[in-house]
């Protein structure tokens, strides 16, 4: 098992480098001279010379890589160049602003999506059932800023609720402590996540029960729960693995929409002002961080599949 | 000699499946009897419903499958009319079951000992400690060699015939009065066969359990089992004691079935196959199922259905021949062996 893992720890190198070479090659794909953009139109020759020298555009390009790569290695992304705070640091404060968002998200989308999943399989094409993958294909289908908005509408600023949820009722002007204001953007989050994982898991049992050792499982006595619970669910759970692994890297990195309705400090929202105010090494560490985190969430997802499944093979 | 105690008794059975062509009959009147402490063996080809029989008698069919009528007599009680509970405690405790995949039939995520411990903890109120030094000894009682490693392996790491005999092991663990082997050879070499044939023969001699040998294959019939039924599109249509059957069978399908079969010990030029083919279940005959393939169908064989019949030495048989209604030849030639129908007065006699 430590050498799988240290052998999977070795294969994420070179996607890493990859990673790096393409959030490197951002600035300069970009049409035009990454100086000109930055300084904006009408600014003096002198100022775009300024910032080219500042930027170290003057170097040839695998220099100017090799620069990058050092310093990002050393956990130096550079300095932000609207606020001149450094980029390591404007991520730090966001970063977990995200994470819990991100976190809170995958346990609801885990928690709501086995259990619509696996009534819905136990009970196949019961009404249960199709009630059920109706509303997962609902929520799969509703776009995250919509059902963001109508969440704020309803709870937030409609008049209508009993006094008994009143406490749910917040108002959506920024983030702060309270646990109170997660809810509705976990919520927004959490929803479509469940609704996949509840798809999966059904399929998946729906694929498992009808194997042959499940029958052996009842012709050795066992009750229908623990054939559920203990000979199925344990099959079935493997896909599932994957699904919540890239949910929960795809809540960290995609958050974007949600974060912006909800007006929510997190990377999505520091990634979308540094892009439209063309700050590019901001953009450039957010793009960085967010890859790696996706890659060591994939990680570990394989390791859990590993943990999961004896039969899978780093081969 | 005492007449034996008879352990299970199977009647008349009917089991249909719900399809989207409609219902499918696919066991339509099955009835035989096991004497305690011996075989039977169910033959018939693919299709024939021997496997819906045994899973039928478990109760274990899938969702769409329903028994409609008829009796399974267990020591007497009709399993037919237990609870869903004490059915349970009844499957891999007094009557066990092996299937036909090897492969596919034990689960990937739990260990081989975690496996046969289960059926331990769950009958015999083991703890798990206990299940474990029992499943070892199953292991052992089965013949894998260390069964001390081999305990702690998942079954991606075992062969197939290694992993029949944990299905065997794990089948015996409750001491089971009866055990159900479904085609328990057919996925597995020529070699490995013989030696799971051989383990289950000499495990009922030692643990005096009673088998039901599920199989298409009449050599494995003739190694292990006392009776047989011989099964036809959903239906016995021949049982016997295994000497009768297969010095004297009396039913032209089975009479056809072994002349199919290649032999060693006479001269043989060519097999001769049964034309034809099993009727589809949603277009069965009006009569005798087997009439449109059999050389000596009559008219009375298509018009109409025969029943079982039973002859002085408790062997049956469902065929017209054999019948006071019979309409046609005295001796009739079957396959190039002749038989006498009953109609005409003459008694078969079984030859030495």
């Amino acid at each position: 098992m430590t050498k799988y893992i240290i052998r999977r720890l070795l294969q994420t190198i070179p996607v890493l480098i990859g990673v790096t070479i393409l959030v490197f090659s951002l600035m300069h794909l970009v049409p035009g001279d990454p100086a000109q953009i930055v300084a904006g139109e009408g600014a003096s020759e002198q100022t775009v010379e300024n910032i080219r020298e500042r930027l170290g555009l003057n170097e040839s390009i695998p220099v100017q890589y090799g620069n990058f790569l050092g310093n990002a290695v050393q956990g130096d992304l550079g300095s932000s160049i609207r606020s001149g705070r450094p980029v390591m640091e404007e991520i730090a404060s966001r970063f977990w602003v995200t994470f819990e968002l991100a976190f809170y998200s995958t346990i609801l989308a885990v928690f709501l999506g086995l259990i619509a999943g696996i009534v819905s399989a136990v009970r196949h094409y019961t009404l249960a059932d199709t009630s059920i993958m109706i509303v997962a294909l609902f929520g799969l289908s509703m776009p995250n800023f919509w059902f963001g908005l109508l969440l704020i509408q309803w709870f937030a600023i409609g008049n209508w609720m009993p006094e008994s949820l009143e406490f749910l009722k917040m108002r959506p002007s920024g983030w702060g402590d309270s646990w109170r204001q997660i809810i509705l953007p976990v919520v927004t989050l959490g929803t479509g996540g469940a609704a996949i994982i509840a798809r999966m898991t059904r399929s998946s049992m729906l694929e498992v029960v009808g194997q042959d050792y499940i029958r052996t499982a009842r012709a050795k006595g066992v009750s229908e729960r623990l054939v559920t619970y203990r000979h199925a669910l344990k099959n079935a759970l493997i896909p599932v693995v994957t699904v919540v692994g890239l949910e929960f890297g795809g809540f960290l990195g995609g958050a974007v929409l949600t974060e912006t309705i909800f007006a929510i400090n997190g990377m999505g929202r520091l990634t979308i002002d540094a892009i439209r105010t063309r700050d590019f090494p901001v953009v450039q560490g957010t793009v960085l961080v967010i890859s790696v985190i996706f890659v060591l969430v994939n990680l570990i997802v394989d390791i859990s599949y590993r943990l999961l499944n004896k039969r899978i093979d780093l081969n | 000699m005492s007449v034996p105690e008879i352990i299970l008794e199977v009647k008349n059975l009917k089991t249909s499946f719900a399809t989207d062509s409609g219902e499918v009959r696919a066991v339509d009147g099955v009835s035989f009897k096991l004497p305690k402490g011996q075989t039977i063996g169910i033959v018939g080809e693919s299709g024939s419903g021997k496997s819906i029989t045994s899973l039928s008698i478990l109760r274990l069919l899938a969702s769409n499958g329903k028994i409609k009528e008829g009796e399974v007599l267990y020591k007497g009680q009709d399993l037919l009319k237990f609870s869903e509970d004490q059915m349970r405690k009844l499957r891999g405790n007094e009557i066990s079951m092996i299937f036909q995949e090897p492969m596919t039939s034990l689960n990937p995520v739990y260990t081989v000992g975690q496996q046969i411990g289960e059926a331990l903890m769950l009958h015999q109120n083991m703890s798990k400690k206990e299940a474990h030094i029992r499943s070892v000894e199953l292991l052992k009682l089965v013949g894998i060699p260390s069964p001390d490693k081999r305990v702690k392996n998942y079954p991606f790491e075992l062969s197939g015939g290694m992993r029949q005999r944990v299905m065997i092991a794990m089948s015996l663990a409750c001491d089971p009065e009866i055990l159900i082997a479904d085609e328990p050879t057919t996925a597995l070499d020529v070699t490995i066969q013989a030696q799971i044939l051989e383990l289950i023969k000499e495990l009922q001699d030692r643990l005096g359990m009673s088998v039901v040998f599920i199989t298409h294959d009449l050599g494995v019939v003739a190694e292990t089992c006392d009776y047989v039924a011989v099964m036809y599109a959903g239906q016995v249509v021949e049982y016997a004691d295994i000497r009768s059957l297969f010095h004297y069978p009396k039913l032209p399908y089975t009479i056809g079935l072994l002349k199919s079969l290649p032999r060693h010990d006479i001269e043989q030029d060519k097999l001769e196959p049964i034309k034809g083919n099993v009727p589809s279940p949603h277009d069965m005959p009006v009569g005798c199922r087997f009439s449109p393939r059999c050389p000596a169908a009559t008219d009375l064989c298509r018009a109409k259905m025969p029943q079982l019949e039973t002859d002085e030495k408790g062997n049956q048989v469902r065929c017209w021949i054999y019948s006071e209604e019979w309409d046609g030849e005295s001796e009739v030639n079957i396959y190039g062996e002749t038989r006498i129908a009953k109609s005409r007065g003459t008694e078969t006699v079984l030859p030495d």
